[in-house]
């Protein structure tokens, strides 16, 4: 059904990713591209993969922004995937049912069976986190790795969604929402990990964690000033 | 935003058909018109077809289009599903209405009824068609009340200048639907306006990453080479120079051009008055065709902010 779940689910899964942390290496969009080419959305099409035009399907694209502080500056690298929203705009608009929110979990995924590629779940979505499959002619998008985190045939340390668990820097985390004392919840509370685009009203379950002020910029020019004493003082002073 | 031609085609059709329909509909019940059968035979074909192959036209973009039936499911939380359930059941009313002009030419009674239940339908179907767009926050243009507006106003000022024109083909010149065919323009006109005022990007990159507490966010490295299916469905933007010139088409061919010609049927001889209300016909379609596909070419979403649009 296309209808949001009338109750709220259980459990709220999701991630949080940690700009802090974030290195921008894009391991995450290419561990989620192999898993997901063989799982549940399989496949996930590459039209001339080694040619110039390169067009295929991801579910996670990792941006690179400069954020003038009006200091230093920085560059804050930003993975973008489904929220996995509890107000989903993309499974309300569906005509046909395809696309759904789970009652048991919040996740939002596409029925590839019911789907008739008609797009306009990609057009509701702010984040950009739907593909249309031109070669299988359904909208495709993250499921959250539904086909690893419920999966009995991986070892138990293996249950966790393609992104996170390749993740080299640690940047991206697997959890509970709805558990106020899961590692995610607690972590984003300390962190203050805010949605992206409130205004929009989506309600993300996804967060992402602010990056952490920087301690350099309060004596940006420690190592440039000449000191005054011993003999770099006296020196300073004979060449000044 | 990407304009479809297959979505111009259905809703500039469509939305013709279903005013035309509205206006025979409401006209024959309160007996404006006559049930005249060469009207009756032109008015019902062109707005029947104009609605159905609109309706076709529009399962042609789908990727899935055997399944589009499937569509019909979702009426409680779709407008996309509602739209295609109320033009499946406005054609109901409108075979009754259109036997009982055509075949028995009688339309009173409850042939009246079933004129009055084609014009709530065609303007019901018409109505939700503008909330598949007028509902989609990431857009901000469509997301306000002008887009309703402009969908309702514009279907009924292109089914007058249809009307206008057959009648007048028919040497029935009608004061009324002349009169009509002015002020749904003169509407519409005003409707365009106002959609045009709308800021169509208020939200910032700062926003959308969140970054924005820190400070201005530029886009430093796009995550990848070449265009995604985001950035070619929703990347598109008209440039400006060619937008505002297209605007000045449109409201030219669409609105200045048709007033003068449909005001100016009133002082000529009939068959001189059948020429212009063809023109302004003509003039009509390209400033519709026109209008809808800046409707989607300057439209902004919000997804784009991702990739350097409208800085901080």
């Amino acid at each position: 059904m296309t209808m949001l779940p009338s109750s709220l689910p259980p459990k709220k899964l999701g991630l949080v990713i940690d700009l802090d942390i974030c290195v921008g290496c894009h391991a995450c969009a290419v561990n989620c591209k192999q898993w997901n080419t063989g799982g549940h959305s399989a496949p996930l099409t590459d039209h001339e993969p080694y040619g110039n035009d390169v067009f295929g399907v991801w579910f996670n694209r990792v941006h690179g922004y400069e954020v003038d502080d009006g200091k230093s500056g920085r560059a804050v690298y930003f993975p973008r995937s489904c929220l996995h929203c509890e107000d989903a705009p993309c499974v309300t608009v569906c005509p046909t049912g395809a696309s759904y929110k789970r009652g048991e979990d919040g996740i939002v995924l596409v029925d590839h069976d019911k789907c008739i590629g008609c797009k306009l779940c990609s057009w509701s979505c702010p984040y950009g986190a739907r593909e249309f499959d031109e070669d299988e002619g359904v909208m495709k998008k993250c499921t959250l790795c539904v086909d690893r985190v419920y999966n009995e045939n991986l070892e138990e340390w293996e249950r966790l969604p393609a992104c996170v668990i390749t993740c080299p820097a640690g940047a991206r985390h697997f959890g509970d929402f709805a558990d106020p004392n899961s590692d995610v919840s607690k972590m984003s509370a300390e962190r203050g990990g805010y949605d992206l685009m409130p205004e929009m009203d989506t309600k993300p379950v996804n967060k992402y964690l602010p990056p952490r002020p920087r301690q350099l910029d309060e004596k940006p020019n420690q190592l440039l000033d000449a000191p005054e004493k011993g003999f770099l003082g006296w020196l300073d002073k004979v060449l000044s | 935003m990407t304009p479809a031609y297959s979505v111009i085609f259905f809703t500039t059709a469509s939305g013709a058909g279903y005013g035309l329909l509205f206006l025979l509909g409401l006209f024959s019940a309160i007996e404006a018109v006559p049930a005249d059968p060469a009207l009756g035979w032109m008015g019902f074909g062109l707005s029947l077809g104009l609605i159905t192959f609109g309706l076709l036209s529009s399962t042609f973009h789908l990727g899935h289009p055997e399944r589009a039936w499937r569509a019909l499911t979702q009426w409680q939380s779709s407008w996309l599903s509602r739209e295609g359930v109320l033009a499946i059941f406005t054609y109901g009313p409108t075979v009754l209405f259109a036997y009982g002009w055509l075949y028995l030419g009688d339309t009173s009674g409850v042939w009246a009824v079933m004129g009055v239940l084609s014009a709530l339908g065609a303007a019901a179907t018409v109505f939700c068609t503008s909330m598949i767009y007028g509902t989609l926050r990431t857009i901000p243009s469509w997301a306000n009340k002008w887009t309703p507006f402009n969908y309702m106003v514009l279907g009924l000022a292109t089914g007058a200048v249809l009307l206008n024109a057959l009648q007048n083909l028919l040497g029935a010149h009608s004061q009324n639907i002349t009169m009509l065919c002015v002020g749904s323009l003169v509407l519409a006109w005003v409707g365009k306006i106002g959609f045009w005022k709308v800021d169509p990007m208020p939200y910032k990159a700062g926003s959308a990453t969140g970054l924005g507490t820190i400070g201005e966010v530029t886009s430093l490295s796009s995550p990848n080479t070449n265009a995604t299916f985001v950035q070619r469905e929703m990347g598109f933007q008209v440039a400006r120079k060619h937008a505002d010139k297209l605007r000045r088409i449109s409201v030219i061919t669409l609105f200045v051009i048709p007033i003068i010609l449909t005001v100016a049927t009133v002082f000529v001889s009939s068959g001189l008055a059948a020429t212009f209300a063809i023109h302004a016909l003509i003039f009509t379609i390209i400033g519709i065709v026109t209008e809808r596909w800046l409707f989607f070419a300057e439209a902004q979403h919000v997804v784009n902010l991702y990739y350097g649009d409208h800085r901080s």
